[in-house]
């Protein structure tokens, strides 16, 4: 009865209809706008990636560039990206390889065993040792973890090498502590925590009634996890797994840094390398002439059509094994 | 711990101390022996209490339907009665639950044992979408380490036809649990209850998710599964709980208000907050 006093005056609001519709216009016009220039981003990141790495794949031919494994910038001034994109596929997929049932597991624990004031704090752990900088990662592998690696790996395996099997010594390089090795194993830590997180949020989407249902007919905790929890989040956690490894290409620093820097093909993971990412950043400012530079260019061109097909990958092993899509209900 | 062999003796139809009222002789004539009861049985989420002080007893052979408004208690007594609030970080149980004369609270009994003893059905049907449905029937059969083929497929066949849906679904057995319909889905659930053979069955508002006709589908099946088994089940339609069940316990607030046969409490209940809700003058 007392709204109807009101009613009058809220249809009398003073603000005109002309200014509410033209509040909606700008605003949509902002959203698109921001949201069409994302196509406008991506598109002009191609555009010069392909210009200027056109030089280069002229030269070279595509199908010569990608199978090319001389890179010799003084002397020959011929470019070819095996060296690299080999470099960067066998460190990501052996990074991937060790890090992938430790992320897991510790996802699990998280998500499923450790007491709640527990998980909170590893979980937050994680989310910042994902956070710490690439470079700093680098210098610590540069000081702390290459020198051990150096002494408790590289070297007594060179050292057994020279004494028992002097064939394999070119294999192994010379035991400096820098190497794939080194760089597969920091890359691998710095993938965990990125991996993990990626798990845990897979694993904590699995319905409640699942988790119940099993447990009602008599699993065991670790049943459970294995019946409901794991088959119902294996695409995100297979896509999580798969945006890591685009991460663990993309890593350039602390993979720069430890990885050796040889541009030769990378026949032992125990000898130096370098990847797409290492590569580029070590060469482009030192790049002599213009053939160089389109080169490394065109590296980077190669490295922008990987990560988007590990991303697009990724998308499709969602949809794919992703259950909601499938279920009624 | 976990103790291998409590589980697998389960699986060979041997349940320890239960005088051999178990399996394939639970069908007796005469007056409705008592299967579990619970005693001053209160549950409490932390500082929130449940249900207080309840005291059933749930017949063999006999449905039992729990009713009363939402958030009366009648889920959280159902989910004590399989230790499922074991699953809640801060459920606190006091009181007795018996199974057959024994605590299933005492600290000696493993719970996944008495899961077994007691399967549940839920409110949404629950298979697990990756597994086929013959996988999912026998899901609770391989979890104590049965391989047997022969095996598998007659207690598969035997489940799906005791859960009305082995006509359904027989010539796609190695179709994914979640490719079916909603009310066959919860057959399936069902079905995959059965196939451990319990001595109880749990049912917490079987039919809430699922259209007319596959609940009367679902309410048929009660009245099949009670020959055989007992049957708790919660509903929140006061018909369906005239149509399956023998005995019905009225809950309020956490109590249990009234219990007594189907019949007598729904024509003559004797607490005026019965009738009240009876007559739909709250709830």
């Amino acid at each position: 009865m007392q709204n109807q006093h009101t009613t009058g005056s809220i249809a009398e609001k003073p603000v005109s209809i002309i200014y509410r519709w033209l509040g909606d216009r700008i605003f949509l016009t902002v959203v698109v706008a921001l949201g069409l220039s994302i196509i406008l981003l991506a598109g002009a990141m191609a555009w010069v990636l392909t210009g200027e790495s056109g030089m280069a794949l002229k030269e070279f031919g595509v199908i010569g560039f990608l199978t090319g494994t001389t890179w010799d910038p003084g002397v020959q001034f011929r470019f070819g990206a095996l060296p690299f994109i080999a470099g960067t596929l066998i460190t990501s997929v052996l990074a991937l390889a060790i890090a992938f049932y430790p992320a897991v597991a510790v996802a699990i624990f998280i998500a499923e065993y450790a007491p709640r004031w527990l998980g909170y704090i590893i979980e937050n752990l994680v989310h910042l040792i994902a956070a710490v900088p690439s470079v700093v990662i680098g210098i610590w592998g540069i000081f702390v973890f290459a020198p051990w690696m150096r002494d408790t790996f590289y070297f007594p395996l060179y050292e057994w090498a020279a004494n028992h099997q002097p064939s394999l010594l070119p294999v192994l390089g010379s035991p400096i502590g820098y190497g794939m090795a080194t760089a597969i194993i920091i890359l691998a830590l710095m993938i965990i925590p990125f991996t993990t997180a990626l798990t845990r949020d897979a694993i904590r989407q699995v319905p409640k009634e699942q988790r119940e249902a099993a447990r009602a007919l008599g699993a065991t905790k670790w049943e459970m996890i294995r019946m409901a929890v794991i088959p119902y989040s294996r695409g995100g956690i297979m896509a999580g797994a798969i945006l890591s490894f685009g991460r663990a290409i993309g890593e350039t620093m602390a993979v720069a840094m430890l990885i050796g820097n040889n541009n030769n093909f990378p026949f032992s993971v125990m000898g130096p390398a370098a990847t797409m990412p290492s590569v580029i950043v070590n060469e482009f400012r030192e790049a002599v002439g213009n053939l160089h530079l389109s080169s490394l260019m065109a590296i980077g061109l190669v490295l922008f059509v990987i990560s988007l097909i590990v991303n697009l990958i990724a998308a499709y092993v969602t949809r794919k094994l992703s259950i909601t899509g499938g279920q009624s209900i | 711990m976990y103790d291998i062999s409590d589980i697998k003796e389960k699986a060979g139809d041997q349940i320890d101390g239960t005088s051999g009222t178990s399996g394939s002789d639970k069908r007796t004539e005469g007056p409705a022996t008592i299967r579990m009861e619970t005693k001053d049985l209160t549950v409490k989420y932390g500082e929130v209490t449940g249900v207080r002080n309840i005291s059933l007893p749930v017949y063999n052979q006999k449905a039992t339907a729990l009713i009363g408004p939402s958030g009366c208690g009648k889920s959280t007594f159902l989910r004590a009665l399989n230790r499922m609030h074991d699953l809640t970080r801060n459920a606190v149980i006091s009181g007795e639950v018996l199974l057959d004369g024994k605590n299933i609270y005492h600290p000696k009994v493993n719970p996944v044992v008495i899961r077994r003893k007691i399967g549940m059905v839920f409110q949404k049907p629950t298979p697990f979408p990756t597994m086929s449905i013959f996988d999912n029937v026998v899901a609770g059969l391989r979890l104590v380490g049965i391989r047997d083929k022969n095996l598998l497929n007659e207690v598969c066949e035997r489940a799906l036809r005791q859960a009305a849906l082995w006509d359904e679904v027989k010539d796609r057995l190695s179709s994914a649990g979640g490719s079916i319909s909603g009310g066959q889905q919860q057959r399936l659930s069902i079905a995959r209850a059965l196939a451990i053979d319990p001595e109880v069955i749990l049912m917490d508002e079987p039919t809430s998710s699922l259209d007319p006709l596959s609940s009367s589908k679902i309410e048929e099946l009660i009245h099949e599964l009670k020959e055989k088994y007992a049957i708790v089940i919660v509903t929140h339609n006061m018909q369906q709980a005239a149509r399956v069940s023998d005995y019905t316990a009225f809950f309020y607030l956490g109590e249990l208000v009234e219990f007594g046969p189907t019949d007598q409490l729904f024509t003559n209940p004797v607490h005026q907050r019965t009738e009240e809700y009876l007559t739909g003058k709250f709830g």
